[in-house]
This record gives structure tokens, C-alpha cells and sequence, in this order.
């Protein structure tokens, strides 16, 4: 019996320290068969890393998913990284519920890597001189424009339009009715439901406003230049008539544009392979009209580190991290997603060449990068971009004037955000 | 069984015990809870949560964007409890009578119940879509009227949710009716057709009387569910456009759940309980008189 | 003549009413270009089927559900039970106080108190678990209610017969009432399984993952997508979890009405 024991014992000393199982939320704001990728990638890196487990956990969209990170910090059972909307870093910084990648980046090949990042994404990555998030699954604003529509409006079929002038002009071209004056093709579409405040950024980047400070207690919504491009935004639907008006869905705004309800649309480059394969026409992707300049706000989310997580298990998340955002594998997903691939080396890759030669649309988000300012992100962030939104969408269903209503909003944001700016 | 023998006592008690503990712990205690932390302020990373007495509910005193819900929900049960009830009952009606179809009608006015809202919302995102949605299809296409942005529209937004309870609820509050009705035996009719009485008259002296406490049975579900029910604008409008089509339960799971303001999403939850409970009393009160029964 | 309107009125309304169930076959049969467009001639496909089966585990969901709704109405059934022969056939100290504070849930429901039983869950860190789902409402007061209202119905004299047989009070309840009540059980049933079964609020407050969230989570996180709203896909997944209770709809539905009847809630 005494025999048995020792043997058992040996044996287990023998057996290799327990797996590092690093469990991650994440979200899937775009359709195709994501989650297969997302189980692909952490099969890979277990098959090269033995010793760690993966476990991806599926958890709906951003939103859901923040509430889901943040439900199961407060409730004790916290993932131990987790891929969420760049603009929660503040949340997640008062909640106290994540710790800087610098903490345990230490090695200087780890700094170089928190370096090899585009400078657009990592402006919602850093606040306080600390890296709070990786980019992972990013996104700007492009606009994608029907070809066929462009020619029978008389258009170039091949040049979209480059300033706010060509798009209203454009669009009154495309607009069109039918025998009793019903609109029977809009020219442009700009979605105003869900989370207007970001497609309302491709509007006042491109006018040289800024919404936000870097640290994200205070906010310029009523900026005279802010307000001109609001009124730019309304004008659209209510003098231009070239827009729906009221309040846009984002869910819908895509099939619109196959159903040849609208001749342009504005959304996010992630859509890229949803409109590939379901336009039945040649459609063109272009950066979004400039203004006094180009630009558009970047969207989508970063890998962040949670503090209820055990050194071991921090060490193994950084390998993932750093593997699933390593040059090959960020190209990869990329291409599979229509995200944009975060980092310029990335592009580089020959899969990634080839991929933008076949398709050179995908490339338009990668050029726009230079041109692309931070999302708006602040202190209790949901909060202060609900009074925006909501200022947005009483503008566009024409409640109240632009002016008024972001002055509304910025007024509702200055008493959220007082108590941060001590 | 003796009075208040102790055995009874205490057999009483214990067969009771395991739901009362339940419904403490799971209704009692949170609504008092709710209370008590209405009266404190919203616990962030390591500050923990003070007394602040009423300021969260000075705070929804002021907030545009509570009376904007509030209102919401008032025109929303208002639209909804009064047409849903006459639904049933008119479908019910019909299905008991000899009306050709009745299996197929009975299925089509029962089908909604059975499907979960949160499936069907995105349907009905469907059909009010503009120009190619299933209604502009039908209002556009045939009829020739200008396109609408049903959903997109402050003034719209609501009706249109509305439509969807409607169709939601209706079709279970029919059972409800159904099965009172074939319990009315049917010489109380005879007895008025012999009288000469009219089919509406009919309706409206017997048979609606003794619909009474299905009625009352039927409001009190309804009432709860016009507060209770905010799945569809989760998936059809996400209280937009600018709190137009928001109700108290959807801004308490913002508030609660999204802005993680605990404090203030349970002085949110007081004020719904309150109305709840209003509604509760002013029901069992006033139509407690006018229930007719058999 | 009004009869004829009065058929064709019902008709009208039963087709409006199935529309959305009917939209909901064509889309997901139909590949989706035909989304919107309503072509008799257009080719059937499973494939939307196939990829609302690939993209969210339902397979899991389904499971979960199907444990969650028969785990609730289990311990409604026998907490109900045992509660309302209690009120129905004891006197105890408190009684009509208890009775009042068990109809208080009838009006505020678990669905309205998701901020507090949110943090109870918590503390009990039973969160993300099929038993936070279903804790909250397995004390029923609809159910308390209703059956108390039958077993008073129940002849004492059932009972006492059963007494002088030598049974104890649990063994009347099993062998007198609770055979005597069977439509009440069915009808309660058949509201408690509708209602949990479609549930979507608490539940997707309280689970965090797969391994507890029921189908009209799944659903919800499935189809809301940047990427814009796909009807085939989502329409196949609505015809695949709404598919059980539509057919035992179907083959019960008399079943159904009939235990509403004599279950005599009116």
C-alpha cells in the first residue's frame, strides 16, 4: 500500500505545474463566423504554449459585454482579460477594476511591442502617462458608395466625393422621385440610432473640433465649430432633403444601401465583408469628406487587464496578447473581420499585400489612420455621451435647434463630469 | 383541526416556511433595501456609500429625463391596457361563437404569446422599416401615402411599441375570457334572446358583467406588464430617439446597469413600486364594488 | 349580414396577427436577397438555419432553458403546494398578515426589483448561474393564490375520511388535494413555463456566460451586430427556439384552453 502511495506521489510531482487558464470576454460586433476565428487562435497558441488554457468567452455586444466585465468584477469572478470598447478605459479605471499593461510589460522586447502600435489607436489606449489598453479590433468610419448609382446620376463612377461641398452636391444628384414626388433613392445616409455621438465625430473631426480632453473630464459640445457641424449634419435632411429624416438605424443603414434605398452610406470599415458580399453592384470605399480637414474617429475595441487576476495568470495573458496582436495573426484577423489590422508592420505581411491588392477598398481605413483622432471618452463615460446622443437625436428629429441642443448637452456633461476635475 | 392547537402551529408554519423565506428574501427584503439604498449615494471603486438623505430623489425631481419616462410609461399603459383588454375579449368572442376557422383563429391570436418579444422585435424592426419595411410596402407601395421614419420620429415611436404589446398581450388575455365564457351557462343568453334582447345588448347586460372578475383578474396582468415589458426596446430603439420611446424599467437598467448608478436607479425603482403599488390598491379598492358575481 | 363582417373582421385580424410569425417562415427559408422581397418564385434554403446554428452555441441554450424552466416549476409547484394548504386548511398566528404580504408579489414582481436581487446574488455569489435565474421566482404568489383557492374548494369531508384512514397531513395533501386540483397544476404550468421561457431582462442581467444563459439571451446577443440586422439568420434562430413551445401549442392547444376553464381562473 505504502508502495502505491510513493508512486502516486511521484507521479505527480512529476506531472507539469497546473495550466494557467486565462479566461476572456469579448464581443462580436460584427457578423461572420467570428467566434470559430476567436476558438481558432486560442487552439493555436495552446497548441504553442502548453501550460496555458484559453477559454474565450462569447459575451454579445460591447455593451453587453462591459456590463457583463463589470458584473462579474463586482461579483467577485472577473475574467482575466477582456476586450472592450476602447472609450470604457475611464469606467474601468474608476471601478478600479483594471491595471496598466506597463505593470507587467516590464521586458524592454515588451515595450517595443506596446510601441509597434498605430498612434490613432493608442490615444483611447493611454491616459496618465500608463497604458491602460492593446488595440485589437479596430475600426474607423469610411463611406462606401454605390457605382451604378454614380453613373446613372451622371456622377464618376470611380471618384467619391472629398469635401462636404461634392457630398451635398453628390447627394442632391443621387436623390431621386418618382412620378408623385415620393423619394425613391436617397443620396446619403448617415445613422443617428445606437450611438450617434461617433458617426457625429466624422463630421466634427473633419472641422477641426475636438469633443473631448485627454483627461476626460471635460467636454466642448458647444463649440461654435461643433455646432456648424451639426448644423452641416441636419441640413442634410431637413434643407438638403438628400437624407431621411428623423433618426437613422444603424442595424438597417447596410440593407438600405443593397436595396438601393441610398446611393452612400457612413459606417464603420468593419463591415467591409457584410457589404461584399450582399451589394449585388460595384460599390467604391472612400475616406469621409473633409471639411477644413480630413478625419474620422476611431471605433472598436483594445484587450484590457483585469486586477482580480494572479501574477501567473497576468504573465500567461501578456504571451496571449502579444501573440494574437503579433504582425501575422493582427493581419489575419484583419482580413477575416474587415477591422482594421493595428499595427503598420501588420500590412506588411505578404498575406495582407496580396489581400489589398484583390481588394484595395480594404486599404482606405489603414490610410485614413493618419487623419483619425480618439473617440469620445471620458469619465462615466455612458453617461456623458447619452446627453450628446441625446442632443443629436433631438437635432435631427427636429426638436430642437443644433445650438440649442448640444448647449443642452453640454451643460448635462459639465455637471457629470464637475466631480472629476478636482 | 383545533383552533390554534400548536401542533396546527407549527405545522402551519413549517409547511409555509420555504416560500415565505423565498418571497423575503426575493421581494420583501429588496423592496426595503431599494429604500434604504435610495437613501445613500452610489458606492465607486473603494469609496463606499454615504447618507445623503433625499438628495437622489431632488435629483430625479430635476431630471428631464425621468418625467420624460415617467410620461412615457403613463401614455404607454394608457394605450395599451384599455385596447388589449377589448382585444381579448372581442377575440374571445368571436373564437366561442360558430365562426368559421375557429381552430386557425384561435392559433393566430394565441401565436404571439408563445414566441419570446425579444425575438419578434427584430421582425417588427422589419415591418417598420421605411420604403421597404412590410407596412410602407403596404402603405407605400399600394396605397400611395408618403413614406414615414415610424420608429425614427418622436412623435411616432411610441404608438408604434405600443402596436407590439398590443399584439404581444392581447392573445393571452383571450384564454383568459375564453375560458370564462364557456363557463357561463349558456340559458342566460337563451333567457335574453327569448326576451327579445339585441346581440350588443346582450353583451353589455350579461355577458360583460360576468366578464367582471376575469376583467379585473386580466387589468391586474396588464397594469404590471405595461411597467414590466421593455424587451422589444432593447432591440427596436434603445429608448431613442432622445428618450422618446424610453420606459421607467429601461431607464432604471441604464441607470442601474450601464451608468452602474445604484443610488439613483434605486430611487428610480421606489417611484415605479410606488405607482405599482397605487395601482394595486386603487383596483382591489374601486372594482372590488363592481364585480358581479354568479 | 353583420355576421359576414363580423367573420371577415375576425379573419382580417388573425392574418395581421400571424403576419409576423409568417414573415418570420419566409425569411428563414428563403436565402437573403428575398428578405424584403416577397418573389413566390424564389429557391428555398437551410442555409440560414445552418448559420444561426454555427453562430451561437444553442445547442447549450437550449439546454439551459430546458433545465431552468422545468427547475423553476418544479419548486413552484411543490413551495405553491405547500403553502397554500397552509393557508388554505391551518390557523396559525399571522396567518392573514402572511396571506397579505405573499399577495405583495403579485403586483411587484422580481422583474422590477432587478437592482437589489442583482446585488443579493452577488453577496450569495450566485451569479451567472441557472439558479440565479430561477431563485427569485420560484416563491410564487400567483401560484400560492390560485391553489389556495382550490384546495378551500376541496369537500372537508374528503379530507376527514382520509383522517380516519389514519393518514398524516402531508399524505392528505398528496393523495386528496393535489389529485383533485390537476387542471389548476396544468394551467399554472403552462403560464409558468410561457413566461420563463420567454424571460429576457433578469436573466441577461444575472448570467455572464454561455454555460448559464438561456435561449432569449442568446438570441438577443446573437442578432444586435455592428455589422447591421440580418433577417434570414435571425429569423432562423427564431424559428429554432420558439419551435418547442409553438408546437406543443399546437398539439395542445385545446388541452390549454380547457385547463384555463376548469382551472376556473377568472
Amino acid at each position: 500500500m505504502r508502495k502505491v502511495l510513493l508512486l502516486v506521489v511521484a507521479a505527480l510531482i512529476a506531472l507539469p505545474a497546473s495550466a494557467q487558464e486565462i479566461s476572456f470576454y469579448y464581443p462580436v460586433a460584427v457578423g461572420g463566423p467570428i467566434a470559430k476565428i476567436i476558438d481558432g487562435f486560442a487552439a493555436d497558441f495552446e497548441k504553442e504554449n502548453p501550460g496555458i488554457k484559453i477559454k474565450p468567452i462569447y459575451s454579445g455586444t460591447y455593451q453587453e459585454s462591459i456590463v457583463k466585465a463589470l458584473t462579474a468584477h463586482k461579483s467577485g469572478e472577473p475574467p482575466v482579460i477582456s476586450v472592450l470598447l476602447s472609450t470604457d478605459m475611464f469606467t474601468l479605471i474608476d471601478e478600479d477594476a483594471i491595471t496598466p499593461w506597463d505593470a507587467v510589460a516590464t521586458t524592454a522586447d515588451d515595450q517595443q511591442w506596446i510601441k509597434s502600435f498605430y498612434p490613432a489607436f493608442m490615444e483611447n489606449s493611454q491616459t496618465g502617462g500608463k497604458t491602460w489598453g492593446i488595440p485589437f479590433q479596430r475600426s474607423t468610419i469610411v463611406l462606401y458608395w454605390n457605382k451604378e448609382a454614380f453613373k446613372e446620376a451622371g456622377l464618376d463612377p470611380n471618384r467619391a466625393p472629398a469635401t462636404w461641398k461634392e457630398m451635398a452636391e453628390y447627394a442632391q444628384k443621387l436623390t431621386r422621385h418618382d412620378a408623385s414626388g415620393k423619394t425613391t433613392q436617397w443620396g446619403v445616409e448617415v445613422p443617428s440610432s445606437g450611438f450617434p455621438y461617433w458617426l457625429f465625430q466624422g463630421f466634427t473631426t473633419p472641422n477641426n473640433v475636438v469633443l473631448m480632453n485627454k483627461d476626460g473630464n471635460t467636454t466642448y459640445y458647444d463649440n461654435p465649430a461643433v455646432i456648424e457641424a451639426l448644423q452641416y449634419w441636419v441640413d442634410l435632411a431637413q434643407k438638403q432633403k438628400v437624407m431621411p429624416p428623423g433618426v437613422i438605424e444603424w442595424g438597417t443603414t447596410p440593407k438600405d444601401f443593397f436595396e438601393r434605398k441610398v446611393a452612400m452610406m457612413w459606417t464603420t470599415t468593419g463591415n467591409l465583408t457584410n457589404v461584399r458580399a450582399n451589394a449585388k453592384f460595384d460599390f467604391g470605399v472612400a475616406m469621409l469628406p473633409a471639411n477644413k480637414r480630413r478625419g474620422s474617429p476611431t471605433g472598436g475595441g483594445n484587450f484590457y487587464l483585469f486586477k482580480k487576476s494572479t501574477p501567473q495568470q497576468q504573465a500567461a495573458a501578456l504571451k496571449f496578447v502579444k501573440w494574437v496582436t503579433s504582425p501575422r495573426h493582427a493581419a489575419e484577423w484583419g482580413i477575416a473581420t474587415g477591422y482594421v489590422a493595428v499595427r503598420p508592420d501588420a500590412w506588411d505581411t505578404p498575406e495582407m499585400k496580396k489581400y489589398v491588392e484583390g481588394f484595395p477598398a480594404a486599404a482606405v481605413a489603414r490610410d485614413q489612420l493618419q487623419y483619425s483622432v480618439a473617440e469620445l471618452s471620458t469619465h462615466d463615460n455612458q453617461r456623458v455621451t447619452k446627453a450628446l446622443n441625446d442632443g443629436l437625436q433631438a437635432a435631427l428629429t427636429g426638436g430642437k435647434s443644433p445650438a440649442d441642443a448640444l448647449k443642452e448637452a453640454q451643460r448635462e456633461a459639465d455637471r457629470i463630469l464637475r466631480p472629476y476635475r478636482k | 383541526m383545533t383552533r390554534a392547537s400548536s401542533r396546527a402551529q407549527i405545522h402551519g408554519w413549517l409547511l409555509l416556511l420555504p416560500a415565505a423565506v423565498l418571497l423575503a428574501l426575493f421581494t420583501h427584503y429588496p423592496v426595503l433595501a431599494t429604500l434604504w439604498h435610495s437613501f445613500h449615494s452610489t458606492p465607486r471603486g473603494s469609496r463606499p456609500a454615504d447618507w445623503v438623505g433625499l438628495e437622489n430623489y431632488r435629483a430625479l425631481v430635476e431630471d428631464p429625463v425621468f418625467w420624460q419616462v415617467l410620461g412615457n410609461n403613463l401614455w404607454f399603459a394608457a394605450g395599451t391596457i384599455p385596447a388589449s383588454i377589448a382585444l381579448a375579449m372581442l377575440m374571445a368572442i368571436w373564437v366561442n361563437g360558430k365562426i368559421t376557422g375557429r381552430g386557425f383563429l384561435r392559433l393566430a391570436y394565441f401565436v404571439p404569446t408563445v414566441l419570446p418579444m425579444i425575438a419578434v422585435a427584430n421582425i417588427w424592426l422589419f415591418f417598420y422599416t421605411p420604403t421597404y419595411g412590410l407596412l410602407e410596402q403596404f402603405t407605400v407601395g399600394l396605397l400611395g401615402l408618403p413614406s414615414h421614419n415610424w420608429l425614427g420620429t418622436k412623435s411616432t415611436v411610441l404608438s408604434c411599441l405600443m402596436v407590439v404589446t398590443i399584439w404581444k398581450e392581447a392573445g393571452f388575455f383571450m384564454i383568459f375570457y375564453l375560458a370564462a365564457l364557456q363557463a357561463i351557462p349558456p340559458s342566460l343568453g337563451e333567457a335574453a334572446a327569448i326576451e327579445g334582447a339585441g346581440r350588443w345588448y346582450c353583451f353589455r347586460r350579461v355577458t360583460f358583467p360576468l366578464l367582471m372578475p376575469t376583467t379585473l383578474f386580466v387589468l391586474v396582468n396588464a397594469v404590471i406588464n405595461s411597467f414590466r415589458l421593455v424587451d422589444h426596446i432593447v432591440v427596436m430603439t434603445r429608448g431613442g430617439p432622445d428618450n422618446a420611446s424610453s420606459l421607467l424599467l429601461y431607464y432604471i437598467y441604464d441607470v442601474g446597469f450601464k451608468f452602474w448608478d445604484s443610488a439613483y436607479a434605486s430611487a428610480l425603482t421606489m417611484v415605479l413600486l410606488a405607482i405599482l403599488a397605487a395601482a394595486a390598491i386603487l383596483q382591489f379598492a374601486l372594482l372590488e364594488r363592481r364585480i358581479h358575481y354568479q | 349580414m353583420t355576421r359576414a363582417l363580423e367573420t371577415i373582421g375576425a379573419w382580417l385580424l388573425a392574418i395581421l396577427w400571424i403576419l409576423p410569425l409568417a414573415y418570420a417562415f419566409w425569411t428563414a427559408f428563403h436565402p437573403p436577397e428575398f428578405a424584403t422581397r416577397f418573389d413566390l418564385s424564389a429557391p428555398l434554403t437551410l442555409q440560414n438555419f445552418a448559420n444561426a446554428w454555427n453562430a451561437a452555441p444553442f445547442a447549450r441554450y437550449f439546454v439551459n432553458t430546458v433545465l431552468l424552466v422545468t427547475l423553476i416549476l418544479g419548486a413552484q409547484l411543490v413551495l405553491a403546494t405547500l403553502a397554500a394548504y397552509a393557508f388554505a386548511r391551518y390557523e396559525f398566528y399571522g396567518r392573514d398578515v402572511m396571506f397579505a404580504l405573499v399577495l405583495v408579489q403579485l403586483m411587484i414582481m422580481p422583474d422590477v426589483l432587478i437592482v437589489e436581487n442583482y446585488r443579493t446574488m452577488a453577496a450569495l455569489n450566485l451569479t451567472d448561474t441557472i439558479a440565479a435565474i430561477g431563485l427569485p421566482y420560484v416563491a410564487s404568489a400567483f401560484g400560492i393564490f390560485l391553489l389556495r383557492q382550490t384546495f378551500k374548494t376541496i369537500p372537508r369531508e374528503l379530507d376527514e375520511a382520509a383522517r380516519v384512514e389514519g393518514a398524516g397531513p402531508l399524505r392528505v395533501l398528496w393523495e386528496v388535494y393535489v389529485p383533485l386540483s390537476r387542471p389548476v397544476y396544468i394551467a399554472y404550468a403552462l403560464v409558468s413555463v410561457s413566461y420563463h421561457w420567454n424571460n429576457f431582462l433578469w436573466p441577461l442581467i444575472v448570467t455572464n456566460t454561455v454555460g448559464s444563459r438561456p435561449l432569449t439571451v442568446g438570441l438577443q446577443v446573437f442578432s444586435s451586430s455592428d455589422q447591421g440586422i440580418d433577417w434570414s439568420i435571425i429569423t432562423a434562430a427564431t424559428l429554432m427556439t420558439s419551435g418547442p413551445l409553438l408546437v406543443a401549442f399546437l398539439l395542445f392547444q385545446r388541452q390549454f384552453v380547457q385547463s384555463f376553464m376548469r382551472a376556473g381562473i377568472r
